[in-house]
């Protein structure tokens, strides 16, 4: 239903998806150590939870004078049981399709065919963590002496292939997202930031010529936006000041910097705006098409 | 010079919209979906499309980049959304038993074989060994596994770990719920070991075979041959298949990732994968099964007639199940 992504990369770390309307979104992958992170979150949740859950069955079993030990046994056995194998499949299953320490991390799994994800794909990338999580750790604590520490030193080495596997594909994927057809991409949450254009001083005191707004293209409009955006002082005092030059603007009386910056800002947009809709875009201040 | 820039008088004009399937997403990720009015539940794909196409409208027209970072993020969310997964639990769940889990089953049968082979393989290897020297049997029966069923027991203990007291059922459920999470996560690393192109999981399967092998030869060296199999086939038919499963879910990841055929190595994966995460959702229940007939059914079922008989009547159910469908109802995904 949707073509991908993974052929034709833009920037790196980031992939085109296709909608089923023909309209093309960028995707941005989730970077090694956010998912580190996440990880670490996650799994400083299902170790707390484990040890809440055996210090609260631990007061439960003297409150009964240890006569329910089966019983308060076999929970805590579950327990770790569900944390281990599903505390992942549960959470990445749900509407966000992440865990709490992604969701902390602005992270979410995403079928790469751009279909939904499906429960099954949720279950095979976790169940793949046996070997990429649980193992390692596993080797990791046991010990040994002479050949069986060698072998111990070779498991870890045959196991380091599958912790470090999302370091050696460009799509980032771990054993379990390329069985399971998924991959990890971050969704931050991006607020609607005002219109600069509507924070402009009225034009009318500060007025361009055609020949001055054509000193600039788009590139430079968009250095401008995250330089007014940033707001900070000395570089908006920098930025007017080359602009000024460039412009041979003769600097009116009390003029601001942030007063001129934003009145050009204002002006080339307009400018670039229009010739945009006459099908010219002019790239950056080289382009004189 | 005009006061008001086209780009923003078109953001003036829309971002009423864009706001609204703001917070309709807010609130549909926050909590269940359930809380969406059905009214809210209709308009959110109409809002959608009205965020892809200003999309496009800002990409060709607009030079305000936060304006198109933030379009472009909220209508990958509302995709999510919008083209996420619709089916409810229920019909999911009845899905699952009535043609996932059978078809992916069936599907891997010749991996089932290979798997089934190795098990078996290993088994006789063992038994043999320990047959013709019984001292092989402390190599492949770890002591605490053994529990005491080991060659300096007499034959009157080993009858008696067989056959344990009814009225002894205290620790029943303790050993029931250990047998199931141990056998579950014997099953999951089976699997995931498939990944490393299928020898681990083959090691593992032929493992498992030989502490069955070696168990068999002792008892068998006792004349005990008859009632060890009835205690071990009440339970093993349902435990021994779900572990083969499992390794032959992993041996066929191993093997598309290794001979992918016409696929890419990739999507062969994939397949494979989603297949047998399937085949493994089925195992975990199998296993859980398994326990129970272990720690309950083998304990309180001490006749050798009647254990044999659940064990046909499982393994028959297990069977007819999973290949009662004729190679052309299978529809192939």
């Amino acid at each position: 239903m949707t073509s991908t992504a993974g052929d034709h990369t833009i920037l790196p770390g980031i992939r085109a998806l296709v909608t089923p309307e023909g309209v093309e979104l960028r995707i941005r992958l989730a970077p090694i150590g956010d998912r580190a992170i996440a990880l670490i979150i996650d799994l400083s949740i299902i170790i707390g939870s484990l040890l809440l859950l055996t210090l609260g069955l631990f007061s439960v079993l003297s409150q009964l004078n240890f006569n329910a030990f089966n019983l308060t046994y076999i929970i805590w056995m579950l327990g770790f049981f569900v944390l281990r194998n599903f505390y992942f499949t549960l959470f990445e299953a749900g509407r966000r399709a992440a865990t709490p320490g992604k969701r902390i991390m602005g992270l979410r799994v995403v079928a790469r065919d751009g279909a939904a994800l499906t429960a099954d794909s949720v279950f095979a990338r976790n169940a793949m963590r046996e070997l990429e999580l649980y193992m390692p750790i596993a080797f990791l604590f046991s010990q040994g002496e002479g050949v069986e520490a060698l072998i111990t030193l070779s498991a870890i080495v045959w196991c380091g292939i599958f912790v470090l596997f999302p370091l050696f594909n460009r799509d980032r994927l771990r054993a379990g997202d390329l069985i399971a057809g998924t991959w990890v991409l971050k969704s931050p949450k991006q607020v609607l930031l005002p219109d600069l254009a509507e924070q402009a001083a009225p034009t009318t005191i500060l007025a361009f010529t055609d020949a001055q707004l054509d000193q600039y293209g788009v590139k430079e409009l968009q250095v401008l936006e995250q330089v007014l955006r940033a707001a900070q002082p000395a570089a908006m005092e920098a930025v007017s000041n080359q602009i000024r030059t460039k412009l041979n603007w003769a600097r009116r009386l009390n003029e601001t910097d942030e007063m001129f910056l934003n009145a050009y800002y204002k002006a080339l947009r307009q400018r670039l705006e229009q010739r945009l809709l006459f099908g010219k875009r002019k790239k950056d201040k080289f382009d004189q098409s | 010079m005009d006061a008001t820039l086209r780009s923003l008088r078109f953001r003036k004009e829309r971002e009423g919209s864009w706001r609204q399937l703001e917070q309709l997403l807010d609130r549909a990720e926050k909590r269940a979906i359930s809380h969406l009015s059905d009214e809210e539940m209709l308009s959110l794909p109409a809002l959608y499309r009205a965020a892809l196409s200003s999309l496009s409208v800002a990409r060709a027209t607009s030079l305000d980049q936060a304006l198109i970072d933030y379009l472009e993020t909220l209508s990958a969310r509302a995709y999510f959304f919008v083209y996420g997964s619709r089916t409810s639990l229920k019909q999911r769940v009845v899905k699952f038993f009535s043609y996932d889990w059978p078809a992916a089953v069936a599907a891997i049968w010749a991996e089932t074989a290979i798997a089934a082979l190795i098990t078996i393989a290993g088994a006789l290897t063992a038994f043999m060994l320990v047959s013709a020297d019984p001292d092989w049997y402390s190599a492949f029966v770890s002591p605490e596994m053994a529990g005491g069923r080991d060659t300096a027991a007499t034959t009157e203990e080993l009858r008696k770990t067989l056959y344990a007291d009814p009225k002894d059922s205290e620790g029943l459920s303790v050993f029931a719920t250990y047998l199931f999470t141990h056998n579950a996560q014997v099953a999951f690393f089976a699997f995931a070991l498939g990944f490393a192109f299928c020898l681990p999981s083959s090691l593992l399967l032929a493992y498992n075979g030989t502490v069955l092998g070696a168990m068999m030869a002792l008892f068998m060296s006792r004349g005990l041959g008859f009632e060890f199999t009835g205690w071990i086939v009440i339970h093993g038919v349902t435990e021994l298949f779900a572990i083969i499963l499992a390794g032959a879910a992993g041996l066929r990841i191993g093997w598309s990732i290794a001979f992918p055929q016409d696929l890419s190595r990739m999507s062969a994966a994939t397949n494979a994968g989603k297949r047998g995460a399937i085949v493994m959702i089925g195992v975990t229940i199998m296993l859980l099964m398994a326990g129970l007939l272990e720690g309950f059914g083998r304990q309180m079922v001490t006749s050798d007639i009647a254990r044999y008989a659940i064990a046909s009547l499982t393994g028959f159910l297990w069977f007819s199940y999973f290949y009662r469908r004729t190679t052309n109802d299978q529809h192939g995904r």
